[in-house]
Order: C-alpha cells, then structure tokens, then sequence
C-alpha cells in the first residue's frame, strides 16, 4: 500500500470541498491511477464541519483512512485545519485557506474561537497558507475560493505529470471557466 | 473507459443493466441517491418517491407480483417503517425478482441511532448481498435478480454510508431485458391466511438450507488463498479496510452472499489457516453465527462493536500499531450543523424559544436543528412522525399531573405525509390538547431536495396533485388552522398566541419555501448591520443564524451568507439592521 497517497480536505458544509476533490479525481483518473473519494452527506453539511477524503494508486483498497494517514491535509479554514492534523503523517503537508468562519456556539458567544490555529499548524507541519477567500473576492466572486485554494495545493499532490490548470478548465462549468483559470493561477502562484 | 461512481450511482446502473423496470423509495441518507440517478433511465425504468417506507415496500413487492423486476429503498430506520411487508413477503416469495436496498449508517453521520440491518435477513428468513465497492454495488444487484427469481425470495441488498457514499471506478455493462410474463392470479402464493403462512413456513426453511447450500459455491463468494498462518473472513467496506490492514500473506474468504452463511465453505476455509479473523463493521453478525457452528475465530473482542472501521483502526485494534501523530498547540471547538441562513424554519423556532412553558416535541429533518444553540427550541427527537404523537403522550400526562405546559407537536411537510396524518387522528380521536405545527418548506430539505405529495411534482418530474395539508387537518376535525408565513415575526407570534386561546382543536401551518429550493426566488438584497447604531445587544445573534457573528461588541453580518430574510431585522431593538438591495 505504500505507493497510495492520500488526502483528506476538511472545511464547512457550503464552502466547496467537492469540487476540489472532483478536479482531483478527474486529473488522476486521466492519468490511469486507480482513484478512490469518500464524502459525506446530510445533516453534517447544514453548515458543520466536514471532510473528503481522496485516495489513489496503483491499487486502492479502504475510501477512507485513518489518523495519520494522510499525505495532504487541505483546509478551507483555520479551526477547520486543527480540527483534523491528526489525520495527517508526521511529515504531511498542510494547505491552509487562512480564514477565520465562526461556528454556531462562537458566533453566538457560547465559545471563543481558538487563537493561534494558524501558528499551531506552522509549528508541526510544513504548512501552506493563502489568502484564498481574499484573492477570491479581488477577482470578484468570492465562490471561487476553492479552486483558488487547489491552485495553492497542485503542487503539493506530488503529480508533476498532470497539466492541473487544463483539468480544472475541463471539469467547471463553461460559463466560470475563465474566471476559475485564473483563480486557479493566482493560487498557483501565491503558493510558491 | 471506466468511471468514478459512487456506490449508490453504481447501483442505479446496475438495477437499469439488470432489466429492472419499477422502483420505489423515500429519501433517507445515505441511500437517497440511487432514484435521484436511476430517474435518468426513465423511458426503460419507472421510478417514484413513495410518502414512507412502507408504502415504498409495498409497492415495489405488489410489482413483483405483477411480474416485473422491481426494486425499493430506505435508510436503514427506514427498515423498521417497511419491516411489516418485508416479513410476509419473505413467505410469500417473489414473481419478478425483488430487491430491497438497505443503507445503514455506521457511526451515525446523519442518523438517530447505528442499527445493524443485517439481522433483518435472518430475521425475515430471506437471501442477503453485501457488495464491496461500486463495481460491486452495479455486478452485485444483477446477481440479486437472479437470485431472487431462482430461489422464489425478496433479496436484502445491504449497503454502509462508505459504500453508498464513497467513489470507486466502474465499468458498464448492457441492460438485458426482463420479460414481464402474463400476470396469473395465485391466491395459494399470494394471499396471508394463516392455512397459506402455515404451508409457507417449511417452504422459507428449505429455501433457506438451498441458499446456504449454493453459497459453499457460488461466484458472490470468493477465497484468495494468500498463505497458511491468518484466515480472515470478511463483507462488505470491510474487505477493502482488511485487505490493507493484514500482511499480504493473509488468506480471505470475501463473502458476496452472507445470509444464510455459507458454513461449510468457511469450516473449509478455516481448516486451511492456522489462525481465523471475522472482520465486519458494527455487529458480530457472522462472527456469532460462525462461533455457533463450532468454528474458532476472533473477531469482535478485537474490533468493537460500534462505529465504522478503517485499516490505521484495524492495524492499532488487532497488530497493536498506533498511529504517528503530532500535537498540535490550538484546540478546535464544535462546529455543530446549523439551520442554513434564511431557513424559514428560523421565525418559528424564534419563536417557540421565547415561551418560558412552551413544550415542543421535534422530528425527523432539517427542522431538528431547531434544537441547537442558541435556539434550543425542541425539548425531544424520536423517529419520524413521532412529533406528533410523543407530544400527544406527553401532554396527557401533563394533564394528569396538572403541569403548565403548552404542548407544541413539529413535524415538516415530508414528514407530515410520512406518518404524521397518522398522529393527527390520534389527537383528534383521543382529545389531545397539542398544538400540531407542520413547517411546511415545500420540499424534502435535508436529504437534499426530494419532491414530495405536497410539493407539486414527482420524482420523474411530472406536474403532480398537490395534497393540501390544511385540507387533511380539516377533514381530521381541526377547526382553527392558522396558515403563516414563519418569517414575519408578528405574524407568527399570532399565530401561535392564536392557536394557544382556541377553544377548538387548532393547528398551525407555516409556509415558505426552502432557501435551497431550485425553484425558490433569488434574494432581492442582503441585511447590513450599521455598527454605529448597533448596541451590542446580542438580540440578533439569538436568531441562531450562520451569517451573523460578534465582533469587538457589536455584530457583523458575513454578505457572502446573507439571503436577506430580514428575522434578524425584525428582533433588533434599534433599528441597527437594514436590508440593501442587492
């Protein structure tokens, strides 16, 4: 099992993990690996805390893994990253959209928002951080953050092969595509 | 060229590959998916969502005996609401084939409790599948068929979330047809009495000790003989965990057909390897029964009995490996589902919420969110259509015991044609003084937007009749039914203040569509709170909404969040929360 990589990426429902893990997926199915993703659905996605997992391979077995498994932790907010480092190997990486989003009880009060999620991963972890909420916004719409942030973990995913800017063109819808490209690009870019 | 499908994307292939042409089911995750996908092969296979489980069951099984190869599904609860059919069907055997789709839900990712539905095989007496991956999920269902029709017996499929829900490579294969013969009446097959169920009865038995004798050598099971020292017996998402938690000397017996258990192909197996695993998720199902049989094995006192498995658990459970993790300094806090912004639910859990005496029975959906912070409005969840009913039960006991309490029943318009009807002629029958709320959003929200009897269309996308909720509340004998929009804060106070001084049995309504809705319409602006004039009351923020955080003393509303309700607005004491267009 050891040629498997994994990925986990963990965010709030609504904010676009799937389509993060859906650019992944077609990029290493065209690239002829065997390829493995696990979501979750449902009550967890009102606004909770969620993952996706992406595995592949030349064979995968289990869509899912364990603590400390995986290669690649994706985080589309702070608390969010802390939340699931466990799952990621000693010598993983984190990429982190570095971003604060309350949750119901710290919104409200009932809670504070832990300080330092930033820092705390920095210190453990080769850690990527990018404003992709902020570049989302500069080139005007904000929902395209996520694909900002899968232009900040391409090439993190080890897979140099993979001409990852003609997937992300080839997976989202044809009206965004421009916009996506480059989100994708600037991305890219801020994580180098 | 393969594709990446889900299990239950997978499986809607495979019920079009086998020739099956009558599906029925109500949404429940994780299973919701198969109709949502099989609907696309509309010309060949007629699919519907049914108002519950039962009827779902029902209806699959009546087109089984018309002949046609049919097939329904549920969440695992689901089974309990359709387990009635399930258990005569079992003696009653099948026409075309027919195959019931179980989703259970190992470690309750969007379930009330972790129930094992493989006990409902035996329990029944009837054949059960267990595929191992999407390629699986579609082969596996063809195989169902023609099991089904060989051995005269509806066929358990048993699927887990990671099954339903994860994605794995699949190659198609072709539909074959399945010819419906001509329908003959067979009252001696078909018809319950207790002379019938008593001839039936040997016939289950038998065709129980067939099946078993065909699992020691049929292609749904398979053993890889991988070396001498560890045997492991496993189905399901667990093959795929144990396969890469054991050394790769480890023998398996994957078992594709695992009710009834194929005892003597495992005895062989056993006697094959030194020492023997049973790995499977949740209960010792096939662990007790292969202890029974005098086979030595290990297997639960390992592994647990709750919650799902993974390989790393596997590898720390049974070879003691744990692990390599790092600490990290900072500590998340919960992040619990919340009712989305602009939920029209918001208003009347708002609402309830202020009632110091108020006692508000929930259910099963989105609406049970209602019971998280800060509104904390809901004093129980039980099952589907229980806030009807479990409000009716409490509140006669209040009476009993002279407590003060107002007793609001909540159940939403999916549910309300699920099992609450029933709950309705019960308070009206039995005099109940509760207050039945249906919140009525248009649509089955939280398995993610099913039609439903009231919502105008079907699955297929058909105009439907609409069933008037009121219109079932009247002929019950409600006589005060208040109708009202939950997000005019006044008008819903009314509403509630209404239904409460009624001297006749009343009701109460709320209508408005679900934010989420394809069909809903667009907001036409967003709330901005004006810091300047905002006191840092907190008022705003005890509407419970995701898009409203606090700030340095005063409150903030995130724009990329708002839909422009305007609930909070209408709680702010000065004013401070203006709604701009957008």
């Amino acid at each position: 099992m050891s040629d498997v990589k994994s990925v986990i990426i963990a965010g709030v429902g609504g904010q676009g993990a799937i389509l993060v893990s859906k650019i992944m997926t077609n990029g290493l199915i065209q690239a002829g690996y065997d390829v493995k993703q696990s979501e979750v659905h449902g009550m967890s996605q009102r606004g909770g805390s969620v993952t996706t997992q992406v595995r592949w391979g030349e064979k995968v077995y289990g869509p899912v893994f364990g603590k400390g498994c995986a290669d690649l932790l994706i985080a589309m907010e702070n608390m969010e990253a802390v939340r699931y480092a466990d799952f990621l190997k000693p010598d993983g990486v984190a990429v982190i959209n570095d971003y604060e989003r309350d949750s119901m009880t710290t919104a409200s009060g009932l809670e504070e928002y832990p300080e330092g999620c930033l820092k705390a991963m920095q210190d453990q972890f080769k850690t990527i951080a990018v404003d992709a909420e902020g570049i989302a916004e500069e080139l005007g719409n904000a929902k395209c953050m996520n694909v900002v942030l899968f232009g900040a973990l391409a090439d993190s995913l080890g897979m140099p092969d993979i001409d990852w800017e003609q997937v992300v063109a080839d997976t989202v819808p044809q009206k965004v595509r421009d916009l996506n490209i480059e989100a994708f690009r600037r991305g890219r870019a801020e994580a180098k | 060229m393969k594709e990446l499908l889900s299990g239950n994307e997978a499986l809607a292939r495979g019920l079009y590959e086998a020739g099956v042409t009558f599906a029925s089911a109500y949404p429940g995750t994780p299973s919701t998916e198969v109709l949502e996908n099989l609907v696309q092969y509309k010309d060949d296979v007629y699919s519907e969502w049914a108002p519950n489980e039962k009827v779902a069951t029902e209806v699959a099984y009546g087109a089984s005996m018309a002949g046609a190869r049919s097939f329904c599904t549920m969440k695992m609860v689901g089974l309990n609401v359709a387990a009635d059919p399930l258990f005569t069907a079992a003696y009653q055997g099948v026409n075309g084939g027919f195959v019931l789709m179980s989703a259970d839900d190992p470690s309750m990712h969007s379930s009330q409790n972790e129930q094992d539905n493989r006990h409902y095989a035996r329990h029944a007496k009837i054949a059960m599948i267990e595929p191992s991956d999407s390629q699986e999920c579609k082969d596996f269902i063809v195989k169902a068929y023609e099991l089904s029709e060989k051995f005269d017996t509806p066929v358990l499929f048993r699927m887990t979330t990671r099954l339903d829900h994860s994605k794995s490579l699949v190659e198609f294969g072709e539909r074959t047809e399945h010819k419906i013969p001509e329908y003959e009446k067979n009252p001696r097959k078909n018809i319950c009495t207790p002379a019938n169920a008593y001839l039936n009865h040997p016939i289950v038995v038998q065709r129980l000790e067939n099946l078993a004798e065909y699992g020691n050598d049929c292609d749904l099971n398979s053993v890889e003989m991988n070396g001498t020292k560890i045997g492991v017996v496993t189905a399901g998402i667990s093959y795929q965990y144990a396969k890469e938690a054991f050394p790769e000397d480890t023998s398996f017996l994957k078992l594709g057909l695992t009710y009834p258990l194929p005892m003597k192909l495992i005895k062989d197996f056993a006697s094959k390897v030194d020492e023997l695993y049973i790995i499977e998720e949740l209960d010792g199902f096939m662990e007790d029964q292969i202890k029974a049989a005098g086979i030595e094995c290990k297997g639960k006192e390992l592994t647990g009995e709750m919650y799902e498995l993974n390989a790393q658990l596997l590898e720390e459970r049974i070879f003691g490996k744990a692990p390599e993790i790092k600490e990290v300094a900072a500590k998340a806090v919960a992040r619990p589902p919340a009712l989305c912004p602009g939920c029209p639910h918001r208003g009347f859990f708002y609402t309830m919420s202020k009632g110091k005496d108020f006692v508000c029975t929930g259910d099963i959906g989105c609406y049970t969110l209602g019971s998280a912070q800060p509104l904390n409005a809901l004093d129980s969840c039980l099952c589907m259509g229980g806030g009807f009913t479990v409000a009716m039960g409490m509140s006669k006991v209040f009476e009993q015991t002279g407590a003060d309490k107002k007793v609001f029943g909540v159940v939403g318009d999916s549910t309300f044609f699920h099992s609450g009807m029933t709950g309705l002629a019960e308070i009206i029958y039995n005099k109940g003084k509760v207050i039945p709320v249906v919140l009525d959003n248009g649509i089955t929200g939280m398995t993610g937007q099913q039609e439903n009897p009231g919502s105008g269309y079907t699955l297929e996308e058909d105009v439907a009749n609409v069933i008037s909720i009121e219109g079932v509340m009247k002929a019950c004998g409600f006589v005060n039914i208040f109708t009202v929009d939950p997000q005019d804060l006044t008008a819903m106070q009314e509403a509630v203040d209404g239904a409460l001084a009624s001297e006749e049995p009343a009701a109460i309504v709320t209508r408005r569509e679900c934010r989420l809705l394809k069909r809903a319409e667009k907001p036409d602006g967003i709330c901005k709170v004006d810091s300047d004039k905002c006191i840092g009351c907190k008022m705003c923020v005890k509407v419970g909404c995701p898009a409203i955080s606090f700030k340095d003393g005063k409150s903030i509303i995130d724009h990329t969040q708002c839909v422009g309700c305007t609930v909070c607005m209408q709680v702010c004491p000065v004013e401070a929360i203006e709604k701009e267009a957008k």
